[in-house]
C-alpha cells in the first residue's frame, strides 16, 4: 500500500494521542455492574493501523472518543470515522478494519454500526452502504488477502 | 401483545457459524439449512423433535448463503460465496453433489426452482441474474444471463404457477422477467424501497409480493392489467413502516393462512395479517405477533411450513434455528 507508490495524503495532520485510562476502584470490583462506555470502545479502536501510513487511527484523528456512541442497555455501539482526505480510496477499508476489531472484542449481542463522520467524504453513501452490509462484510472476510490486510491494520505495534 | 407466537424448538444447527436461510422440501417433511461453516444440514422430525438427518459437506468451499428444494423435493440447490451453485440428488436418506453450475464471477447469493422443475434461477454479487434450464438427463444449461441490476442482486423467487421471476438487489430495485422469444427480458421494475432490498415472496395466488429492505419497512406490490401491453404492471399497494428496529432481512408468506412473517436485524420475528374486509387496493396490514428476542442475534430467515398450518422456521447470526408456532386470537 506505501512503499514504492504515491501517498494519496502525502502530509496528513498529526494528532496527540490520548493517555492511558485511569482505572477507578469500582471497575476493579468484579461485583460492580460495569457497563461498556464510550472510553472503552475508543480504547479498542484508537490504536488502529492507518493501511498508509504508521500512523494509528488516533493520531490521523480519524477515530474520536466524541465520535462513539455506545449504549450497553441497548446493545448498540455506533462509531464515526473521519478519513483524513474526502476522495481518501481507503475509507472502506478503514471503516471494515474498525468493524472487525469491535466484532472480535465486543459480546456477540452487540450490533455495530460504523459510519464515515457527515460531509467529510464524497463516497460517503456508498461506502456506508457497503460497511452496513453484513452479507457483504462477512464475503470480504472470507477473501484471504482482504483479510491480511485488515489483519495488518489492526496488528500491534510496537512504539 | 398476545403471546400468539409460540416456542416449539431450538436446534444449535450451524454451531460457531451463521445459519443464513432454511428452506422447507415441498412436502414438509425436511428443512435445510446453510451457513458460514459451508455445511448443508438436513432436519427430520422424529416423534415431537426436529433431529439433524444428514450433514451435506465438501460441496462448497466458502459460506452457502441459500439452499432450494426443486418442486419435486428430489433434488436441492445449494448457492455459495464460493461462485457455485450445487445440485445434491436425494437418495434414500442421503444427499449426493449431481452437479456444480459454474459461470457467476463472484459470490452466488440465492437460487431457486421454477414451479415446473425445468428452470432454475441464480443471482450473484456480479449484479446478473442466470436462468438455467435442466433436461431428463439431469443436464443443467445456462439459457439467459440477464444484466438489468447495476449492484449485488441479493435474492431471485418464481411465481406459484407460472414462468414469472423475481429479483431484488442492492440497488434498491426489483425486477420482474419473463421468457420472450427464447431470451428472458426484464419487463418490469419496481421502485420504492430507498436501500437494498434483501428478499420476495410470492403470496399463495401469485398475484401479490412482499418485499423487505434495509430501509426498515415492507412493501407490498399487486398485479394489475398491463397499460401499453408491453410492460407488466405492478404497484406498491401497502408499505410497513415503523414496526422494524434494523434491517429485514427475510419475509415468508404463508400460503396456507395468508400470514406474513418478517425477519429482522433487531432480533425480533413479527407476523402480520391483512384485514380481509379492506379495499384490496389499499389493504390494511396489522401486527399479530412479536417475538422481541427471538434470538440473541440478527435473524436472517424466516420460512411457513407448506402442510403444516402456522408452523414457522427461523435462523439467526448466532447458527441456531428456531420452531414457532402461530396461533391466531379467535
Amino acid at each position: 500500500m506505501s512503499g514504492g507508490t504515491r501517498l494519496e495524503n502525502a502530509n496528513p495532520g498529526i494528532f496527540q494521542r490520548s493517555g492511558e485510562r485511569l482505572l477507578t476502584a469500582s471497575e476493579e470490583d468484579e461485583d460492580v455492574h460495569d457497563p461498556i462506555d464510550d472510553r472503552e470502545i475508543f480504547d479498542l479502536i484508537r490504536s488502529i493501523n492507518d493501511p498508509e501510513h504508521p500512523l494509528s487511527l488516533e493520531e490521523l484523528n480519524v477515530v474520536e472518543q466524541i465520535r462513539v456512541k455506545v449504549n450497553d442497555a441497548e446493545s448498540t455501539v455506533g462509531v464515526e470515522f473521519t478519513p483524513t482526505i474526502p476522495h481518501c480510496s481507503m475509507a472502506t477499508l478503514i471503516g471494515l478494519s474498525i468493524k472487525v476489531k469491535l466484532l472480535r472484542s465486543l459480546p456477540d449481542r452487540f450490533k455495530i454500526d460504523v459510519h464515515i463522520t457527515p460531509g467529510t467524504h464524497a463516497s460517503e453513501e456508498a461506502v456506508n452502504k457497503q460497511l452496513a452490509d453484513k452479507e457483504r462484510v462477512a464475503a470480504a472476510l472470507e477473501n484471504a488477502s482482504l483479510l491480511e490486510v485488515v489483519n495488518q491494520c489492526l496488528s500491534t505495534r510496537s512504539i | 401483545m398476545k403471546e400468539a407466537l409460540s416456542l416449539v424448538q431450538r436446534l444449535n444447527a450451524h454451531p460457531d457459524s451463521r445459519c443464513w436461510f432454511v428452506s422447507w422440501s415441498p412436502n414438509g417433511a425436511l428443512l435445510a439449512s446453510c451457513g458460514g461453516d459451508k455445511a448443508i444440514r438436513i432436519w427430520g422430525r422424529e416423534g415431537d423433535s426436529w433431529i439433524c438427518k444428514s450433514v451435506l459437506q465438501d460441496g462448497h468451499q466458502r459460506t452457502v448463503r441459500k439452499v432450494a428444494w426443486s418442486p419435486c423435493g428430489n433434488y436441492l440447490a445449494s448457492a455459495s460465496f464460493d461462485a457455485t451453485t450445487c445440485i445434491w440428488k436425494k437418495k434414500n436418506d442421503d444427499f449426493e453433489s449431481l452437479t456444480v453450475l459454474e459461470g457467476h464471477e463472484n459470490e452466488v447469493k440465492c437460487v431457486a426452482w421454477a414451479p415446473s422443475g425445468n428452470l432454475l434461477a441464480t443471482c450473484s454479487r456480479d449484479k446478473s441474474v442466470w436462468v438455467w434450464e435442466v433436461d431428463e438427463e439431469d443436464e443443467y444449461e445456462c439459457v439467459t444471463v440477464v444484466n438489468s441490476h447495476t449492484q449485488d442482486v441479493k435474492h431471485v423467487v418464481w411465481h406459484p404457477t407460472q414462468e414469472l421471476l423475481a429479483s431484488a438487489s442492492y440497488d434498491n430495485n426489483i425486477c420482474l422477467y419473463k421468457e420472450e422469444d427464447d431470451d428472458w427480458e426484464c419487463r418490469a421494475t419496481l421502485q420504492g424501497h430507498t436501500s437494498t432490498v434483501w428478499s420476495l415472496c410470492f403470496d399463495a395466488t401469485g398475484q401479490r409480493l412482499a418485499s423487505c429492505s434495509d430501509d426498515r419497512t415492507v412493501r407490498i406490490w399487486k398485479e394489475y392489467p398491463a397499460e401499453s401491453g408491453q410492460d407488466l404492471s405492478w404497484k406498491c399497494i401497502c408499505t410497513l413502516s415503523g414496526y422494524h428496529g434494523r434491517t429485514v432481512y427475510d419475509v415468508s408468506w404463508c400460503r396456507l393462512t395468508g400470514a406474513l412473517a418478517t425477519a429482522c436485524g433487531d432480533d425480533a420475528v413479527r407476523v402480520f395479517k391483512d384485514d380481509e374486509t379492506t379495499n384490496p387496493d389499499e389493504p390494511v396490514f396489522s401486527l399479530a405477533a412479536q417475538v422481541n428476542k427471538a434470538h440473541s442475534q440478527d435473524v436472517n430467515c424466516v420460512s411457513w411450513h407448506p402442510k403444516e398450518a402456522g408452523l414457522l422456521a427461523s435462523c439467526s447470526d448466532n447458527g441456531e434455528i428456531a420452531i414457532w408456532r402461530f396461533q391466531e386470537d379467535k
